[in-house]
C-alpha cells in the first residue's frame, strides 16, 4: 500500500498544479489564454511539456514490454528514429506553423487548412477524421490507469475505482487549468519520467547482482541470444518504422503545442535536447525490459517466458484465439513494474510508481485538444462564438473537456484494452498518413483543398482496410507470415505474426507514399486557392 | 552549399540509422554488458542531437521570427 500512497500524493500534487495554473489566469475567460495558454511559454517549459506531451504510458510501459519480447531493436525502431524525424518536423514545420499561428492567430491545424485551401467542410472532414484517430489514446489512458494504480496498490484499488480516480484527476487539472495548467503537469511528468529512467537502472542493476553476468548468460542462451541482437526483426521492417515518427507533428495536440511558445527562439533548445530526452528514458526501459528476460526469482515474469515458449513450439497448431491467449499471457508490459517489486525497497517503489503514472496519464493534452478543436473547429465554425461570446466558448470547452472523459471513462469499463492498443496501432500510421498535408500547406504553393481531401480518403479507407484485413487473417504463429497475394514469386501482402506486410515493407510506407503523391496529382489537377490566399503563406 | 551540405547531412544520418552492420551480432559487449547494436543506436541518438545543434545553428528560419515582429509593430502602432 505504500507505493499506492506515493502515487496518490502525486496525483494530488498534479491536481493542485491545474488549480494554481486556474488561478493564475483568473479573470481571463479568453479561449487564446485557456486553450494555448495565450501563446506564452517559455523555454523550459516548452520543451519539457512538448515532450512529455508525445510521451504516452508506452514510452515507460510499453518500451520495456516489447523489449522483454523482442530484444534491444526496440530501441532502434521507436526511439532513435523518433529521436531524429521528431525534432526534424518540429524544426521545419512546427516553426512554421508557430509563426502562421501567431501571424494568422490560428489555434487548430484545421483552422490553417480551412484557410489555406479556402475550404470549409473539407475541413470539417479532416476534424472528424483526427478526433476519430485521437479518441482512442485517451481511453487507453484511463485505462492504463486503472491497471497501474490496481498492480501498485496490490490489488486493493480495484480497476474500475483506479480509472475513475486518474479520469477525474486528469479532468480536473485540463478542466482548471486548460493549456497553462496541462503544459506545467507535462513539465512536472518528464521531470519525473527522466528521473524514472536513471533510477530504476541503478536500483534494479544492483538488485540483479549486476547487469554483466545477466548479458553474458543470456548469450548462452539459444532462445534469449537472439533478444540482444536484430536478426529476428527483418531491415524492411526497421526501415519502415521510421516513418511513424511523421505521426508526430500531425497529431493535432503537438501541433497545437507548439502554437504556445511564446518566441520562436524556444523551438531551439526543444530540437537540440529531444533526441537526448528520449535517450535518457527510453535506453534504461528498454535495456531493463530485455535484463528481465534473466529474472528467474519472479514467477510471473517465468510465467510470461513460459508462454512465450509455448507459443513458439505449439502455436502453429492451435487455434488463432488460442495464439492471441498466449500473446496476452506473454505480454511484458508489467515486467518493468515487476522488477521494481522485487528489487526496490517499498518507498522507492512507490516514487517509481509515481514516474510510471506520469506516463500513464499522458492523455490530458489529447483531452485538451479536442476541447480546443471542437470549440475553435466546431462551436466557434459555426457561428457559436459570434452568438454566444468567448467566455461561452471557454465554458463549452470546459464541458465538452467533462463528456469526453466521462465517454472514455464508460468504454474503458466495458470494452478489451487490446482493440485500443490495436487503434493506437493504426492511429500512428493514420497521422503519419496525414502529414503530406501539413507540408504541402506550409511549403508548396500549388497544393489545393481536393488533394487534401484525397490524401484523407485514402487515409481513412487504408486504416479501415489494413484493421479489416488484421481482423479477417489472424496471426500466424511466430515464424513465417501468411503470403495471401504474391505475383511471380514476389510477396505483395502478407500477414505477419505482428501485423502487416506490404511488399515487406509495414502498411505506413505505402499509406504515407500514396498520400503524398495523391495530394500531388490531384492538386496538379484541380484550382487553386486566389493568389491573395497563397501570398499570405509564401 | 552549405544548404547541400546540411542536407547531405540530414541524409547520411537517416541512413546511417539502418545499421545492417551490427544485425546479426551482440559483440562487443560495451562496458562489458550493452550489445552493440543497443550502444550504436544510443550514439545515434546523440548524434541525432548534435545534427540538430548544427540545423539550429547553420539554418535557423530567423525571417519567420523577425516577420512575426514586424507585424506585431505594426500592429502595435495601429491608433
Amino acid at each position: 500500500m505504500i507505493p499506492a500512497i506515493f502515487v496518490f500524493l502525486y496525483l494530488a500534487a498534479v491536481l493542485y498544479i491545474g488549480v494554481f495554473a486556474f488561478r493564475k489566469a483568473r479573470g481571463k475567460e479568453e479561449a487564446e489564454d485557456y486553450f494555448l495558454a495565450s501563446r506564452s511559454l517559455g523555454p523550459f517549459v516548452f520543451l519539457f511539456s512538448l515532450f512529455g506531451t508525445n510521451m504516452t504510458a508506452f514510452a515507460i510501459l510499453g518500451s520495456s514490454g516489447h523489449a522483454f519480447t523482442n530484444g534491444i531493436v526496440t530501441f532502434g525502431l521507436m526511439a532513435s528514429s523518433s529521436g531524429l524525424v521528431i525534432p526534424l518536423t518540429i524544426f521545419f514545420i512546427g516553426t512554421r506553423v508557430w509563426a502562421l499561428g501567431k501571424k494568422h492567430g490560428f489555434m487548430t491545424p484545421v483552422q490553417m487548412f480551412r484557410d489555406r485551401w479556402e475550404c470549409t467542410h473539407i475541413g470539417t472532414v479532416i476534424f472528424v477524421v483526427q478526433a476519430v484517430l485521437l479518441v482512442p489514446y485517451i481511453i487507453i489512458g484511463i485505462m492504463g490507469g486503472g491497471t497501474t494504480l490496481n498492480v501498485i496498490s496490490g490489488g486493493l484499488v480495484p480497476y474500475w475505482f483506479g480509472g475513475a480516480i486518474v479520469a477525474l484527476v486528469v479532468m480536473g487539472y485540463v478542466f482548471f487549468g486548460g493549456m497553462r495548467g496541462t503544459a506545467w503537469v507535462n513539465t512536472f511528468q518528464t521531470i519525473l519520467f527522466l528521473l524514472f529512467g536513471a533510477i530504476a537502472i541503478v536500483v534494479i542493476g544492483a538488485g540483479m547482482g549486476g547487469f554483466k553476468t545477466a548479458a553474458n548468460s543470456m548469450l548462452q542462451i539459444p532462445a534469449l541470444a537472439p533478444l540482444l541482437t536484430r536478426e529476428r526483426i527483418s531491415p524492411y521492417y526497421f526501415f519502415s518504422y521510421t516513418f511513424i515518427p511523421l505521426s508526430a507533428i500531425a497529431f493535432p495536440h503537438i501541433l497545437i503545442f507548439c502554437l504556445t511558445a511564446e518566441k520562436m527562439k524556444h523551438f531551439k533548445k526543444t530540437v537540440i535536447f529531444y533526441p537526448l530526452c528520449i535517450l535518457a528514458i527510453w535506453l534504461p526501459c528498454v535495456f531493463l525490459g530485455v535484463m528481465a528476460n534473466r529474472v528467474t526469482d519472479v514467477p510471473q515474469i517465468k510465467a510470461k517466458q513460459e508462454a512465450r515458449r509455448v507459443l513458439a513450439t505449439q502455436g502453429k497448431t492451435m487455434t488463432p484465439e488460442q495464439r492471441d491467449d498466449l500473446r496476452e499471457q506473454s505480454s511484458g508490459d508489467d515486467v518493468i513494474m515487476l522488477l521494481l517489486q522485487r528489487y526496490a525497497p517499498l518507498w522507492l517503489a512507490g516514487l517509481l510508481g509515481a514516474g510510471i503514472m506520469a506516463a500513464v496519464m499522458a492523455s490530458d493534452s489529447q483531452i485538451l485538444a479536442l476541447s480546443t478543436m471542437f470549440t475553435e473547429d466546431i462551436f466557434a465554425f459555426y457561428g457559436g462564438k459570434r452568438r454566444f461570446g468567448e467566455t461561452v466558448q471557454v465554458n463549452t470547452g470546459r464541458i465538452f473537456i467533462v463528456l469526453i472523459t466521462i465517454f472514455a471513462y464508460a468504454i474503458a469499463l466495458r470494452a478489451p484494452e487490446t482493440i485500443f492498443e490495436l487503434a493506437i496501432q493504426y492511429a500512428f500510421s493514420g497521422f503519419a498518413a496525414l502529414s503530406p498535408l501539413l507540408v504541402a500547406a506550409i511549403f508548396w504553393k500549388g497544393s489545393t483543398k481536393w488533394g487534401a481531401l484525397a490524401s484523407t480518403i485514402w487515409t481513412v479507407l487504408t486504416v479501415v482496410a489494413v484493421a479489416l484485413f488484421q481482423h479477417f487473417v489472424p496471426a500466424p504463429a511466430p515464424g513465417p507470415s501468411i503470403v495471401v497475394w504474391a505475383i511471380h514469386g514476389t510477396e505483395v501482402l502478407s500477414r505477419t505474426p505482428g501485423g502487416t506486410a506490404v511488399f515487406g515493407f509495414m502498411p505506413v510506407v505505402p499509406m504515407v507514399l500514396v498520400s503524398t503523391l495523391l495530394m500531388w496529382t490531384v492538386s496538379v489537377v484541380t484550382s487553386k486557392p486566389k493568389p491573395s490566399t497563397i501570398a499570405k503563406y509564401f | 552549399m552549405k544548404r547541400i551540405l546540411l542536407v547531405i547531412a540530414v541524409v547520411a544520418l537517416y541512413v546511417l540509422h539502418q545499421d545492417i552492420w551490427f544485425w546479426r551480432t551482440a559483440h562487443p559487449l560495451v562496458f562489458g554488458f550493452v550489445p552493440i547494436g543497443l550502444f550504436y543506436q544510443g550514439c545515434f541518438s546523440i548524434a541525432a542531437s548534435l545534427l540538430m545543434w548544427l540545423l539550429v545553428k547553420q539554418a535557423w528560419p530567423a525571417h519567420l521570427e523577425s516577420e512575426v515582429e514586424e507585424l506585431k509593430s505594426e500592429e502595435d502602432a495601429k491608433p
